[in-house]
C-alpha cells in the first residue's frame, strides 16, 4: 500500500520534507537533537536545520514513546483504563487519573454525588502531584542551563511527596487511586499529619529555591527576553497552562470550569507580568511555576483544613461506596478537560449504549499542544537558547506521544 | 461545567450560520446531551471557522481538540472539533460526517483548519497518520507519531495488525 501511496498525493508532504532536508544550503547543517539528548526530557528528536550556531529551522520527530492509549481504551472498559491514563504525564498521574474520571463520571450523571471528602482527599492528591511536577521542571530546567544545585533540591523535596502518595496508594509514580465514583482507598491513618509537617518543612524551602535561582544573574541572562512567547501566538497554537499563562492570560480551568471543590478554594492564578525581560519568555514561565507551587501549598492547606474538621474520618466511610460495578453509560459524546500541570488535558469519549467500551476515546495532551510551538520559537535563535526555550515549555513525552 | 453553550445558544448559532453560509452549511445540531454539537457541512468548514474564530460576539479563538471518529462497521467517518472562546469562556463542538467506502487507495477527505488555528497542524497530521483522514490544503501533512513508511491506519477499526516491520516479527 505504501508503493501506491508513494505516488500520490497522500504522500506529497513526506516527498516535500525529505526534498528540504536534501537540498539545503551550502552555508546549512543538519543536526539531529536526540533522541537521545539529556536536554529533550525524553526521547524526543529535534531535527535542527543550522547555519553556524544559529538555528534556521526546527522540525520536531514524535512518536518514540507511542504506547496507542487511544487504540487501548477502545478495546478495553473504562475502569481499566485509569492505570493508562496515569502514564500518559507519568509525573502527574494523579491528575490524569482525574480528569479522565471526572468525564466518566460526568457521564454516569454521579458527579454531584461524590462525597465531599473523596473530592478533598482528590483535591489533595492532585495538588501534592502539581508540586512534584512543577519541582521536576524547575529542577530540570536549571540543569538544562547548567546549575546543578537547584535539581538535587527539587528532587529532594520532591521524593517526600513520592514518599506520601506512595503510602496512599501503593506506587511511587503509577498510582491508580483514583477511581470511578471514589477511591482506592481511605487516605491512611496519620496521612493528615505527615502532610502537615511536609507543608511546615516545604514552605521555607520554595523561598529559598527562589532566592537561589530566580534571582540569578547568570539563569537570567540565559532566560530572561529568549524564546518570547506573544499572547495571540500561544492561543493559535493551542498552548495552555503555564505556557498561556506566562503570556499574561489568566487562563486556569480549575477557576473557568470550578471542577471538583476548586470553587470552595482560595487560591490566585499567577500570570507572567515580564518581570526581568519581555512578557512570555522563558523566564516568566519558568517563575509561574514557581508561584504556582506556592498556590499549591495554600490548597493543601486548605484541604488539610477541611479534612480534619467537616469532613473527618469516620469509621463507616467508605470511599467506594459509589464505585459502580459496571459502568452503564447511556450513548453520548463528551469532551471534559482540567487543569494539569502543563495545561489543559482533555478526554473526548464516544460512549455506546450496553457497553462499557467506549467507541472512542481521544487523550488530548497539554504537552503535545505545548511543543508544537517549538518550531515557532526555535526560528532564528541560538542553538544554547533553544535548549532554553525547550526546557521553559516543559514537555513529558509520555503525554506528547500517547 | 456550567459555561456550556445552552441549547437556545445553539439555535441562534445555528441560525446565524444558516444566514450567513446558506442553509446546507449546516447539517442538523444535536443539543441532547450533556454538550452540544453543530454538523457542518464539509465544503463550508473552512469558512464557518473563519468567521466563528473571528465573530465579535463568539470569538472561538482557541481550538482544543480535533478527534477523528470511524463508524465501523458503517460506511462513515466523523471528525470532531472542540473550540474554546477564552474572552467568553464558551465551548462549542463542530462535527463533519464524511460517507467514505473505506478503501484505502482513496482516502475521505476534509478540508484543513491549519491556516485558522495552528493546533490544527499536529492534530490533523495525528489524524492522518492513525485514522487515514486527507486533511485538504494542510501545509505539511505527513505521518507524526508513526514511522513515515508505516502501512495502514491503526485506529481504523477494520485494521489489521501487520505480521512484521522491516523484518522484525511484531506479532
Amino acid at each position: 500500500m505504501t508503493n501506491t501511496m508513494l505516488d500520490t498525493k497522500y504522500n506529497e508532504g513526506y516527498v516535500k520534507y525529505k526534498d528540504k532536508i536534501e537540498h539545503i544550503g551550502s552555508t546549512e547543517m543538519v543536526i539531529n537533537m536526540g533522541p537521545q539528548h539529556p536536554s529533550t526530557h525524553g526521547v524526543l528528536r529535534l531535527e535542527l536545520i543550522t547555519d553556524g550556531e544559529l538555528v534556521k529551522e526546527v522540525i520536531p520527530h514524535l512518536g518514540y514513546l507511542h504506547r496507542c492509549f487511544d487504540k487501548h481504551a477502545e478495546s478495553i472498559n473504562y475502569t481499566k483504563s485509569i492505570p493508562f491514563t496515569d502514564r500518559l504525564d507519568y509525573l502527574a498521574s494523579m491528575n490524569n487519573s482525574h480528569a479522565f474520571v471526572m468525564g466518566v463520571e460526568r457521564m454516569l450523571g454521579i458527579d454531584q454525588k461524590i462525597p465531599k471528602r473523596v473530592e478533598y482527599i482528590r483535591a489533595l492528591v492532585c495538588e501534592l502531584n502539581r508540586i512534584a511536577s512543577h519541582l521536576i521542571a524547575i529542577g530540570t530546567y536549571g540543569i538544562d542551563i547548567g546549575a546543578f544545585t537547584p535539581f538535587m533540591w527539587c528532587f529532594r523535596d520532591r521524593e517526600h511527596i513520592m514518599n506520601m502518595l506512595e503510602w496512599a496508594s501503593g506506587s511511587r509514580m503509577l498510582y491508580n487511586y483514583i477511581w470511578i465514583g471514589g477511591l482506592y482507598y481511605d487516605l491512611p491513618v496519620g496521612f493528615e499529619e505527615r502532610c502537615k509537617e511536609f507543608i511546615q518543612y516545604f514552605k521555607p524551602k520554595i523561598t529559598e529555591l527562589d532566592d537561589l535561582l530566580s534571582t540569578n544573574q547568570i539563569f537570567i541572562s540565559r532566560t530572561a527576553n529568549i524564546g518570547v512567547l506573544p499572547a495571540d501566538v500561544a492561543i493559535n497554537y493551542g498552548c495552555s497552562g503555564p505556557m498561556l499563562r506566562a503570556s499574561g492570560i489568566k487562563w486556569d480551568l480549575r477557576r473557568v470550569d470550578g471542577y471538583s471543590v476548586y470553587p470552595e478554594l482560595e487560591f490566585d492564578i499567577p500570570v507572567g507580568k515580564g518581570e526581568v525581560g519581555t512578557l512570555g519568555d522563558c523566564w516568566d514561565r519558568y517563575k509561574v511555576r514557581v508561584d504556582e507551587v506556592r498556590e499549591s501549598v495554600r490548597i493543601i492547606e486548605q484541604c488539610l483544613e477541611r479534612l480534619g474538621t467537616d469532613f473527618k474520618r469516620t469509621v463507616d466511610f467508605d470511599p467506594r461506596a459509589l464505585v459502580p460495578k459496571k459502568v452503564n453509560i447511556k450513548a453520548q459524546n463528551y469532551y471534559v478537560r482540567a487543569e494539569n500541570p502543563k495545561g489543559e488535558l482533555g478526554f473526548y469519549f464516544e460512549a455506546l449504549d450496553k457497553t462499557d467500551i467506549p467507541r472512542r476515546v481521544k487523550a488530548r495532551g497539554p504537552s503535545f499542544n505545548n511543543l508544537s510551538v517549538i518550531s515557532e520559537l526555535g526560528k532564528g535563535v541560538l542553538i544554547s537558547d533553544l535548549i532554553a526555550i525547550l526546557g521553559s515549555i516543559d514537555i513529558v513525552l509520555g503525554e506528547v506521544d500517547r | 461545567m456550567g459555561n456550556q453553550p445552552f441549547s437556545t445558544m445553539i439555535e441562534k448559532l445555528v441560525q446565524e450560520i444558516k444566514d450567513t453560509f446558506g442553509d446546507t452549511s449546516v447539517v442538523g445540531s444535536d443539543s441532547s446531551g450533556l454538550q452540544p454539537s453543530i454538523g457542518i457541512n464539509a465544503a463550508d468548514l473552512r469558512a464557518v471557522c473563519a468567521w466563528l474564530r473571528d465573530h465579535p460576539s463568539y470569538y472561538f479563538d482557541f481550538l482544543a481538540n480535533i478527534t477523528a471518529v470511524d463508524y465501523y462497521p458503517e460506511d462513515r467517518f466523523a471528525v470532531v472539533y472542540h473550540l474554546t472562546s477564552i474572552p467568553f469562556q464558551q465551548q462549542l463542538t463542530l462535527r463533519v460526517e464524511i460517507a467514505h467506502d473505506r478503501s484505502l487507495e482513496h482516502l475521505p477527505e476534509v478540508p484543513s483548519v491549519a491556516s485558522i488555528w495552528r493546533t490544527a497542524d499536529w492534530h490533523e497530521r495525528e489524524a492522518f497518520d492513525l485514522m487515514g483522514i486527507f486533511f485538504t490544503g494542510h501545509p505539511d501533512l505527513r505521518r507524526i507519531l508513526l514511522p513515515d513508511d508505516w502501512k495502514g491506519f491503526p485506529l481504523r477499526k477494520d485494521y489489521q495488525d501487520p505480521e512484521e516491520y522491516h523484518g522484525i516479527p511484531i506479532k
